[in-house]
């Protein structure tokens, strides 16, 4: 009997073991060249994370890769100076203010806009919907002047309720397009069942296609989440210069620019700021990467 | 202290989304009284359109007329003065600067991380630890850049020649070439752009190894397979047979990247300020408009980063286009 060859095993059958050494070895460059470049690329965090918990003098005399030969002086200081002195646990919760509302707001209102794109027909749908991919690579410094102005006028200049407006409209034209996609592609009979049954929109769009759409809403709120959370240039301009409403990254940038502030101080925020990320990196890794992939059109 | 004003936001908070329902339900009961009457035409779509045409009408279609107007204005909006600042942005020396510096960003930052991510993704396509090697690679990738500006600062960190070097960069080098003669990597003309754009390859070469491992996976293994029987060495296969598969998704990286070096602001903000020969576009721009407060010269830069991505708008409207026909 001949048994056709399953895909991916080599013809010849089961290496020997003098094969597998050699290749093996022929191998080594290569875990090498990975392992390099990773440590690499590790290096600079690993410097930032070991630095935040070292006292003060020590960081200004020795290089932060001593304490793996010398005594770790490890300190809490650092962290506790910068939540308590430089408004980062204030700002904390100013990031998780802004970032929550400006995650949820354009992910609904965008589902909203990619059913009725998907699944309804009226007349002007397809010129409407080309005005939202056209948008997606718009310039955020383009909206810059006129929306301050606009903000200044309405006394939403520093506000939450203005940062939420602002970043939810620049996530939709992207949450609109790609929910779109995903949403069109759910079967046809579902939705038709559902209207024989007698079921309106409000009901079609909450009871399935809000829940069929979960992996894309997820990967969508990661994606905003993250944009939000990280952004510096809008939250900069819109919210100003007030503490009280500051997120993280722009206490940090006016902690590097202000003079006397360590440098030490410096790290434990920025590990502060980078903490709820890296959960969020390692926790929901499948769900960030898809976004990843599907954003790679976003301007 | 401010206590009011969280227990105020959080309200907000919960509130969007029955808000966002009741506008909903609403919208339905008025669209289906109407639609008695007139069997036809439905209000529905454009009523549950709304929130989002509105959003988008507001922050991005009115400030794109409003800031192309502004744009042929002098400083303070008062006067037309016709092309005026568009020959700011291409003959004044700080604007040239950022304009070059953009360009060095633009060509040397997508030209190596696209590289990088590429010939990664098919190294480590080879090994176990793949996962764990492209996290390692990628976790930039999720932090601010404000954060990654704090961590290069501290690498850049330099000490005159003699005394300890904290700073990785300037210790490992000292460690390696003794005679090296450690440098202030951010307050140097000939090297702190360079150092910048490390800085964006550093951050950014997870994001298109990510891409291109993804595109990888995708092609069929059977062909590679019979590329190697047939005697292909693994260079040939990389350049004849992946390299071409692939153009589709290096297009896509690549426009990907450069839409956003353009705009480009962050790590320059908060590593040198644009002081030295640093500056780029973006940052020029937000000093126009808080420093010098020339909302003409303002305009004019922002039109022009608007200009340099049109194409790629016009090639993402072809593309939708020809999905939809397709």
């Amino acid at each position: 009997m001949i048994r056709a060859p399953r895909p991916n095993t080599p013809l010849y059958g089961k290496p020997s073991i003098a094969r597998r050494i050699v290749r093996a070895l022929l191998h080594t460059p290569l875990h090498v060249i990975i392992v390099f470049i990773c440590l690499l690329w590790l290096l600079p965090s690993l410097g930032l994370f070991i630095s935040s918990f070292r006292p003060r003098n020590l960081v200004h005399q020795t290089g932060w890769w001593t304490v793996f030969y010398t005594p770790f002086q490890f300190t809490l200081q650092n962290y506790i100076h910068v939540i308590e002195r430089s408004n980062m646990g204030r700002s904390f919760i100013n990031s998780l203010l802004i970032a929550v509302p400006a995650t949820v707001i354009p992910i609904f209102v965008g589902a909203v806009a990619a059913y009725i794109f998907s699944w309804v027909k009226f007349r002007g749908k397809d010129l409407l919907f080309i005005i939202v991919v056209a948008m997606l690579v718009v310039p955020l410094q383009m909206t810059l002047i006129p929306v301050l102005h606009l903000f200044n006028i309405l006394h939403l200049t520093g506000t939450f309720l203005g940062i939420w407006l602002a970043h939810s409209a620049y996530g939709l034209p992207f949450a609109i397009y790609l929910l779109r996609n995903f949403i069109d592609d759910l079967p046809k009979s579902m939705f038709e069942s559902a209207q024989l049954d007698g079921a309106g929109h409000l009901q079609i769009f909450l009871r399935l296609v809000l829940p069929t759409s979960v992996p894309a809403l997820a990967s969508l709120a990661i994606f905003q989440f993250m944009w939000v959370w990280n952004d510096l240039l809008v939250a900069l301009i819109y919210l100003g210069g007030t503490p009280d409403v500051a997120p993280m990254t722009v206490t940090i940038s006016h902690l590097i620019t202000s003079v006397g502030s360590g440098v030490e101080y410096l790290m434990a925020a920025a590990f502060i700021s980078m903490l709820l990320p890296m959960i969020i990196f390692f926790t929901l890794q499948k769900y960030f990467v898809r976004g990843i992939l599907s954003g790679s059109i976003k301007g | 202290m401010n206590l009011f004003q969280i227990a105020l936001a959080l309200v907000f908070m919960a509130g969007i989304p029955i808000f966002l329902v009741l506008y909903l339900l609403v919208a339905e009961k008025l669209a289906a009284g109407r639609a008695k009457k007139r069997k036809r035409k439905s209000l529905l779509p454009w009523l549950w359109l709304a929130p989002a045409f509105v959003l988008i009408l507001v922050f991005l279609i009115y400030p794109l007329i409003n800031t192309t107007v502004l744009s042929f204005m002098n400083k303070d909006s008062t006067r037309f003065v016709g092309l005026e600042n568009y020959r700011f942005v291409f003959t004044n020396d700080s604007m040239l600067t950022a304009l070059r510096n953009n360009l060095l960003w633009v060509v040397f930052f997508t030209l190596v991380t696209a590289t990088v991510g590429l010939v990664l993704a098919v190294l480590m396509d080879r090994v176990r630890y793949e996962s764990v090697a492209k996290a390692i690679i990628f976790l930039p990738a999720c932090i601010s850049f404000v954060a990654a500006g704090v961590i290069w600062r501290f690498m850049y960190t330099y000490q005159p020649k003699g005394a300890a070097q904290i700073g990785t960069v300037n210790a490992i080098l000292t460690a390696i070439f003794p005679n090296f003669q450690p440098q202030a990597w951010l307050f140097n003309p000939i090297f702190n752009n360079w150092a910048l754009i490390v800085v964006g390859i550093w951050i950014w070469t997870g994001f298109a190894l990510v891409i291109f491992s993804a595109s990888l996976k995708g092609i069929p293994p059977e062909l590679l397979e019979a590329a190697r029987i047939d005697g292909a060495g693994e260079i040939k296969i990389f350049f004849k047979i992946i390299l071409p598969l692939m153009s589709q998704t290096i297009i896509v990286v690549v426009t990907y990247f450069i839409i956003n070096v353009l705009k480009i602001f962050d790590i320059i903000y908060v590593m040198t300020n644009g002081n030295l020969d640093t500056e780029v576009i973006a940052n020029r721009m937000y000093k126009e408009m808080f420093t010098f407060r020339n909302f003409g010269h303002a305009g004019a830069i922002a039109i022009f980063l608007l200009l340099a991505v049109i194409p790629v708008m016009v090639m993402n409207v072809k593309r939708f286009r020809r999905e939809r026909s397709g």
